[in-house]
């Protein structure tokens, strides 16, 4: 039966001159949905963010977010026709929505050279090696970022500054995330009060005039597309929900005993990847948990590893390497958290 | 420098005899006992994994045989007669010989005889669209062309005829492991005695419809008229209402079946064609020049006078036809 | 708020072109393909010959066992031969070919069979009326009724259910039934609460039928133990198990039957053949279906006697359309597509549908990109992309722990798949096997 599977997806062609009576089994409907349409659906809800990184961080953003795109979509194609040997499915959108994504969580000056390799990474190693679409079980886009990350950990953490550099393309001056300049600051010995003039304010940090990566700016920007996602039901509400409230209720907690020594939940939230990964990285479909119960277990792992790395560990950011992890439990988390059955428990009710 | 060196060997090399002494210690104490025998008839046996046997796997036959008393219904077909007598030789058991057999496809509906009068949409495995409907054509008894027993087959002897739409076997790759039988969810498949020169006989049609329909449904399809069961000298054809089945143990190959058969549903394989009856000299002096004015090809097509060229509808690629 | 079951389900297309048509009558075909396995069970055993003259109502097959039912001619004729005719099953099956005598008189004359309130049979003469007369399951399952009304004494039951909903889209015989005949659909529901001796019962009808839910409401005004219950348009609703759960918030437990809380579920069409055949003594012979579709010339709802071909209702809609591609036996979401219109209509036979070119063809499937989409719409709280992936290859063992009995095949998940994955093909494919298995065991 093995064998069959190749030989499986083969639809006969229907020669539309052939006018002979076509029979299948049921059911003879379907619905409009497609999986290109739910490609189509995530395109549209970063394109606000999109924008956000173009007014920050001009052309540089734009370079880099079409080398992105473009060496995806080449490794892909090149992947599949020579290396592997199998059907091309370039078309199906999905390498563009991995490159745009690796490309939001880059900083817009990173030399592109090492963009290529990034896209290198998260399509061959991330994606291809475990067999295409469908298959992978970490997320492309944050392997590529990681793997970008632990290897030139300068570049990936020199962020240019927001505004200034927008009709430029030296990357002249550079600044620091507000949950960098946080980490080194109570490391230094300084509290959250001397540093309340160093970070950004909580508006700016909702509107995204600040640096960091081109994608994960603007809360209200990347708010505005997870509620169209919501609206068109490419993503339920559980994973991102319960991975904001879950970071709030805990960097809440640390706040609340100490003030000084731990930021703000607002400020955690609003800063770093915590949106972008909430709506858009956590909810990839390939490598999310595929039921209501699953996913809740998997949010809530990935809030607790978010919050223990920004505030007990080395990097300042961890909501990536949060997701990786998590990512490796959904095969196991799948197994456990089964949807419950109709007629699973005997109720013998009788009125 | 040098000192730490020294250090690190004797500490690898300690963790290795240690680990060492612990394997040894482990595998004497839960040694497993197997009988030896097991192993050398599993070095006999062909290594196929096929499950023709009915076992799962080689050394779980070898199992079974080196633990039963009486092994003769025990079989493996891929070794065939000369294994199990090495078997039967090791262990100092009895074994029954059986007759090779290859498997044969029981229907010669191909695309051009049998036209498709639907579309199927679906999964293409024979077991699922058998499910569906009685298939592409009108004719529910025969081969659905999706391939299930292309797929099943271990020793690639099967391979699916694109031209045809049927699948072909290969005589001498197959093994008669009995797979395709059981992936034919139409018992279309069969197992029938081989011979040397891979001669066989056999009716192509199991359609068990009345004559008039089953024609029209497929041109080379028995129609029951059981011309055959008459002419048989050994009642080898075994008649159901509507349709004709040889039984291959009482069949001599005699060949008179196939040509009384007016749908040429009886198909001969591999057998040469049938020697021309030339009554007198002077008359085979003649026909050189009707031969010389017709093509080859045609005189197969048109039957020249005291020619007996028989249309051999053979599942295999014609051979030309030399006719003396 | 509507009621209806909290898990899964979907929204297709309506589509009920045929909903404000009245039924029409057939005219008498000129032959009739009665084949005797119209029903879930044993097929029934044919008791005429060749050349046999029948009389209308007549008997021409025995039930072959206890779940199996009698089958009835639905005209005067002679039979002229016993055939093997294509079924929507796909498959040969044995039939009894009438030819209808023309010269009969009872052929052709339309009988008024006006109200009939009393009820005056007694509960065992109900039970066997059922059984002789063949009434089955008209909803689509052909059940034989009288299997599902035998209550042991044992079995505590509380509760009839009539299963007024029809979710399919397209379909619209049971609503132009209730609509037409609520009288007697009342009386035939106060006929089976004698019949098992309870005292409540329950309409379910989707709220896309809010005339028909006025006409019934009204109908059932003077008997206290009947009710409507409107119900949220949802497929699929009409599925006995969820429409239990949607009204009275009992599940059926797994493996179960209704019977196991307390109900018995019945089709309006069943409900309507056991008041004929009880108040008039009218054996099963005629159903109303459905011929839809949207190119047809006149599409409409049909009192078709049974063993009537396709062709015939086919021709009386104003003949095939150009451009169809599929012709199916049924509601697009559960029914057979068949091969051609020489396939005669049978006691499960609720509509046929035309469908052309565009709409005919399935897509071609990619791979599963774990979007979940079946997971949450399947209405017994199934995993269809692993059952699909078991199926496939060959885990059947797993696949058998993993529920896959349970499955109603309503095809959901079939209909959301992004990837045009064919889930349902492969999920009945290993029901299948699992059966055979299981059966093997024991």
């Amino acid at each position: 039966m093995v064998k069959t599977l190749l030989k499986n997806y083969k639809q006969l062609k229907i020669d539309m001159a052939d006018e002979k009576i076509i029979i299948s089994a049921s059911p003879h409907v379907h619905s409009d949905r497609t999986s290109k349409r739910i490609m189509y659906d995530v395109l549209i809800a970063l394109t606000p963010a999109f924008l956000v990184s173009l007014y920050l961080f001009g052309i540089s953003a734009l370079i880099m977010t079409s080398v992105a795109v473009i060496s995806c979509i080449v490794f892909e194609y090149l992947i599949q026709k020579y290396v592997l040997k199998t059907t091309i499915t370039v078309s199906d959108g999905s390498a563009l929505l991995t490159g745009i994504l690796l490309a939001f969580n880059l900083p817009s000056t990173l030399p592109l050279w090492m963009v290529i390799i990034g896209s290198l990474v998260a399509i061959g190693i991330a994606k291809m090696s475990f067999g295409g679409l469908g298959f992978n079980i970490f997320n492309p886009a944050l392997v590529g970022r990681v793997f970008l990350l632990i290897s030139f950990p300068v570049q990936m953490t020199s962020w240019p500054l927001p505004v200034v550099n927008n009709t430029s393309l030296v990357d002249a001056v550079s600044g620091e995330t507000t949950l960098g300049i946080i980490k080194e600051g109570l490391m230094y010995g300084e509290t959250m009060s001397t540093l309340a003039d160093k970070i950004p304010t909580i508006m700016e940090l909702f509107l995204g005039v600040t640096s960091g990566s081109a994608g994960e700016m603007s809360g209200l920007a990347l708010i505005i597309g997870g509620i169209y996602l919501l609206i068109r039901k490419v993503i339920t509400y559980h994973i991102p929900v319960t991975i904001l409230a879950t970071m709030a209720v805990m960097t809440g907690i640390f706040w609340f005993v100490d003030p000084q020594h731990y930021a703000n939940p607002l400020i955690h939230l609003l800063s770093g990847g915590a949106i972008l990964g909430a709506f858009y990285m956590a909810t990839d479909l390939v490598t999310s948990p595929m039921t209501k119960k699953g996913m809740v277990i998997f949010s809530i792992g990935i809030a607790v590893i978010t919050v223990v790395i920004r505030l007990f560990g080395a990097y300042p950011e961890g909501i990536s390497f949060a997701i990786i992890i998590m990512n490796a439990f959904v095969p196991m988390i799948d197994t456990y958290f089964k949807p419950k059955r109709f007629g699973s428990k005997i109720k013998a009710k009788f009125v | 420098m040098t000192l730490s060196i020294v250090y690190s060997a004797f500490l690898l090399a300690s963790i290795g005899i240690v680990a060492a002494v612990i394997l040894y210690v482990v595998s004497k104490k839960f040694y497993v006992y197997e009988n030896p025998l097991i192993g050398e008839v599993d070095d006999i046996l062909p290594a196929a994994n096929c499950g023709g046997c009915g076992s799962p796997g080689c050394k779980a036959f070898a199992e079974k045989l080196v633990n039963t008393e009486d092994i003769s219904e025990l079989f493996c077909p891929v070794g065939g007669n000369d294994v199990m007598k090495q078997v039967a030789g090791l262990l100092g058991k009895e074994v029954t010989e059986k007759d090779p057999t290859v498997a044969v496809l029981l229907c010669q509906g191909s695309c051009e005889v049998r036209p498709k009068t639907t579309i199927y949409q679906g999964p293409r495995s024979c077991a699922i669209s058998s499910l569906v409907y009685g298939g592409e054509t009108d004719c529910q008894y025969g081969c659905l062309g999706d391939g299930d027993c292309v797929d099943v087959c271990d020793f690639d002897a099967m391979y699916m005829n694109e031209e045809t739409g049927l699948p072909e076997i290969i005589t001498d790759k197959c093994t008669s492991c009995g797979a395709c039988v059981k992936a034919c969810p139409r018992d279309i498949i069969e197992m029938r005695p081989r011979n040397k020169r891979d001669l066989k006989i056999f009716v192509g049609c199991l359609n068990e419809d009345k004559g008039g329909i089953a024609k029209r449904a497929c041109s080379v399809a028995c129609i029951g008229c059981s011309k055959c069961e008459e002419i048989c000298p050994k009642d080898a054809v075994v008649m159901t209402d509507t349709l004709a089945y040889i039984d291959p143990d009482l069949c001599t190959l005699c060949r008179k079946c196939v040509e009384v058969c007016p749908t040429h549903s009886i198909i001969e394989t591999n057998f040469p064609p049938k020697k021309v009856k030339k009554p007198k000299e002077k008359k085979s002096k003649v026909t050189p020049v009707v031969k010389e004015e017709a093509p080859v090809a045609a005189s197969i097509e048109k039957p020249v006078v005291k020619e007996n060229v028989e249309l051999n509808v053979e599942v295999k690629p014609e051979k030309p036809a030399t006719n003396a | 708020m509507l009621k209806t079951f909290p898990k899964g389900g979907i929204h297709p297309a309506e589509n009920k072109i045929t909903s404000s048509k009245a039924i029409q009558r057939m005219p008498v075909p000129k032959v009739v393909y009665v084949p005797i396995a119209q029903h879930i069970g044993i097929p029934s055993e044919i008791i005429v010959d060749r050349k046999d003259k029948v009389e209308m109502g007549q008997v021409i097959a025995k039930s072959g066992g206890f779940v199996s039912s009698n089958i009835h001619t639905p005209v005067a004729g002679t039979v002229t031969k016993l055939d093997m005719i294509v079924d929507s099953s796909g498959y040969k099956k044995q039939c009894i070919v009438i030819r209808t005598d023309q010269k009969n008189e009872s052929n052709f004359e339309v009988k008024e069979y006006p109200l009939l309130q009393e009820i005056t049979m007694s509960s065992e003469g109900i039970l066997k009326r059922v059984l002789d007369h063949g009434i089955v399951g008209l909803g689509g399952a052909t059940f034989p009724s009288h299997v599902k009304l035998n209550v042991k004494e044992s079995q505590h039951i509380d509760c009839l259910i009539i299963n007024g909903v029809e979710c399919e889209p397209y379909l619209t015989a049971d609503h132009r039934l209730m609509l037409e005949k609520a009288d007697e659909i009342i009386v035939g529901v106060q006929i089976l609460l004698k019949a098992l001796h309870i005292d409540k019962a329950v309409i379910g009808i989707e709220n896309n039928k809010k005339d028909a839910i006025k006409v019934l409401k009204q109908a059932c005004l003077h008997d206290p133990r009947i009710k409507v219950a409107a119900l949220k348009v949802k497929y699929p609703q009409g599925s006995e198990k969820q429409l239990i759960k949607s009204i009275l918030n009992r599940e059926v437990p797994k493996g179960g039957l209704p019977l196991d809380v307390g109900v018995i579920v019945h089709n309006v069409g069943t409900i309507f053949a056991i008041y004929q055949a009880i108040q008039y003594d009218i054996p099963l012979m005629e159903r109303v279906v459905t011929i839809t579709g949207k190119k047809l010339d006149h599409p409409a709802n049909f009192w078709v006697k049974i063993g009537t071909p396709i062709k015939d209702l086919v021709e009386e809609v104003g003949g095939i359309p150009e451009g169809t591609r599929k012709i199916v036996n049924g509601g697009p979401m559960m029914g057979k597509a068949i091969k051609n219109t020489d396939v005669p209509v049978t006691k499960g036979t609720s509509g046929i549908l035309i469908i052309s070119e565009s709409e005919a063809s399935r897509q071609e499937s990619k791979n599963c990109i774990r979007c979940s989409n079946c997971v949450f719409v399947c209405p017994m709280g199934l995993e269809p992309h692993l059952l699909m992936n078991l199926s496939e290859k060959g885990f059947y063992e797993r696949a058998e722990s993993e529920d896959i009995m349970t499955c109603i095949e309503c095809g959901s998940c079939s209909f959301v798949c992004p990837s045009h994955r064919p889930l349902l093909d492969y999920i009945r494919f290993g029901k299948d096997i699992v059966k055979k298995l299981q059966t093997a065991k024991n």
